[in-house]
């Protein structure tokens, strides 16, 4: 295929990605602006008021990039995986599969749409935080560098998780059992240098914890790791997840007999 | 040109079923061809591996002279696949589910619209454009797995099984469709079950058993290998079929049995045995299952 035939396929599934997101938005985009807003409430403002400030920032503003970050990886991920399972539970897949458009655009197209679905959801919770609080931005790029390359990085996770999955239950067990966890243990509700030295040092092995004080470092200049390694790890990941995704469609793993 | 060349294609699935063992298979452009089997006979395995959706174990195959080994992508340009199950998102519009496909093959929206209308309206399914595929009937679902299998103008039509499951005037409008499909040039590869469709429509066909190739010639070729033929012969009243014996007679109802007539029998005689045993003759047809006699024949010997 030309680069502009390419350019039509993947701008295809894109398209085909937001109507899909577009169209269930009740499910898709409401939920995360409904969750977050109680974290606002009850973590910002009830037991926030009574925390103080952490790291020269109120409690609120603390954790409005956290809670911002929340929301992306999880649309992120479940966007893709869900649309990706479904796909292949209905077998309309098949419409990629037997297509001559290259495996590298079928990736980039789902990516496409779970990292706008991430994004999107992104704003539409910094939208919401605007009414508890102001937050300042310090570097915007490194905002919008970060909010991207997360959802990209889950976007492939996503994808890797539908591709492997055989069933619903299959679809479930990553985001409940690994990625809630790591989420919530990855520094949105509070700096790692509050914890004991030993579960500091655990805490060093979750890569969302990097993604959260990158993206914090953005809003407010503060971080408990380097950005730059923050950067770098996001880097890696994608690049990783994007060879193994890469892998798995031309072995057909989990797609073809 | 071969549209479609198969060299000792072998397919052993992970759990050791071994559904081709290395098939030999030419398929000339324009032709019309029929692949005919039993169920798990390895038919949906060769088309899969042909569309990309099954891994070969090894082999070669060639489409339109593109080795798939060597660019499958090109080799998918050329084709256009019917699944045997229906395989579209539900939710999805019916001009969506075209359009995408159009997209997936790098066809400019513009020209996807328009390539839709014309498949649409040929098919029928113009006035379902906007709505989602579910709400359709199971003949419409089956024309629109057709439809989208068009978008791409392949030069290779692949259809599984494509009329299972289809009242009879919809599989005769198919039939006419498909026809004119093959005269305006498409190659057309089909599996099926109702093999009368193939001595009505296809050109050649090949016989695969347990994943191997047991006849492939010319349809006329191949139904002449049938020595009997079976007739179903209308009466006045059924009775004394005993006078006809060796005629392999079947009672129907009271005006109506088949018989087994031998290619060399004349028609005259048997109808002069008819008359012999009291019976008034008011209609005689065949019943056009010679190509399935010829299956049970060719299978029964291998």
């Amino acid at each position: 295929m030309t680069l502009n035939e390419n350019y039509i396929a993947l701008s295809t599934i894109v398209r085909k990605e937001v109507v899909r997101f577009m169209r269930i938005w009740s499910q898709t985009l409401l939920p995360s602006v409904i969750t977050q807003t109680l974290y606002f409430v009850i973590f910002g403002k009830f037991i926030g008021s009574r925390i103080g400030d952490v790291g020269g920032i109120s409690y609120m503003s603390f954790i409005i990039p956290g809670l911002v970050m929340m929301a992306v990886i999880n649309n992120a991920f479940a966007n893709v995986v869900s649309s990706f399972f479904g796909s292949k539970f209905q077998r309309s897949i098949e419409e990629i599969l037997v297509s001559p458009m290259p495996n590298w655009i079928i990736i980039a197209g789902y990516v496409g749409g779970g990292t706008l679905r991430g994004v999107l959801c992104g704003i539409l919770v910094f939208l919401v935080s605007i009414f508890f609080e102001h937050p300042m931005v310090h570097n915007f790029w490194l905002v919008i560098v970060f909010v991207v390359l997360t959802s990209v990085v889950f976007s492939l996770g996503g994808l890797a998780n539908g591709i492997f999955a055989k069933k619903f239950d299959d679809v479930a067990i990553f985001p409940t059992f690994v990625l809630t966890p790591l989420t919530y243990l990855g520094g949105v509700f509070y700096s790692i240098h509050s914890l004991p030295e030993f579960w500091q040092k655990i805490s060093y092995l979750n890569p969302i914890l990097y993604m959260i004080n990158g993206f914090r470092f953005g809003f407010y200049g503060i971080s408990d790791v380097n950005v730059f390694l923050s950067l770098g790890i996001l880097i890696f990941l994608a690049g990783s997840l994007t060879v193994i995704n890469l892998r798995f469609l031309e072995k057909g793993t989990g797609l073809r007999a | 040109m071969n549209a479609i060349s198969i060299q000792k294609l072998i397919k052993t699935y992970a759990n050791g079923t071994k559904a081709l063992k290395g098939i030999d298979l030419q398929v000339r452009s324009g032709d019309f061809f029929a692949l005919l089997g039993a169920n798990g006979a390895g038919k949906t395995t060769v088309i899969g591996i042909m569309t990309g959706l099954v891994n070969k174990t090894s082999g070669q195959m060639r489409i339109f002279d593109v080795d798939i080994d060597q660019d499958h992508p090109r080799a998918k340009t050329f084709m256009g696949v019917v699944p045997q199950e229906m395989n579209f998102n539900i939710f999805e519009k019916v001009e969506d589910i075209l359009c995408s496909q159009a997209g997936y093959y790098g066809i400019p929206r513009a020209e996807a619209m328009r390539r839709c209308e014309v498949i649409l309206k040929r098919l029928d399914l113009w006035e379902k454009r906007n709505h989602q595929s579910r709400t359709l009937s199971g003949g419409m679902k089956r024309r629109l797995m057709i439809g989208r299998a068009l978008i791409n103008h392949p030069q290779l039509l692949i259809l599984d099984e494509p009329t299972a499951g289809v009242d009879v005037e919809l599989r005769h409008e198919m039939w006419d469709f498909l026809r004119e499909l093959n005269q305006n040039g498409t190659t057309i590869l089909m599996t099926t079950h109702y093999l009368e469709e193939v001595e009505q429509m296809c050109k050649n066909a090949a016989i695969i058993k347990n994943g191997e190739i047991i006849a492939c010639d010319q349809v006329k070729n191949l139904v002449r290998l049938v020595d009997q033929e079976t007739y179903v012969v209308h009466v006045e009243h059924v009775h004394n079929l005993d006078r006809l014996n060796g005629h392999g007679v079947r009672r129907i109802d009271e005006t109506t049995f088949e018989a087994e007539l031998n290619k060399k029998e004349r028609l005259n005689d048997f109808i002069a045995r008819l008359s012999e045993a009291g019976m008034v003759l008011t209609d005689l047809r065949p019943k056009g299952n010679r190509l399935e006699k010829l299956f049970l024949r060719i299978l029964k010997q291998n």
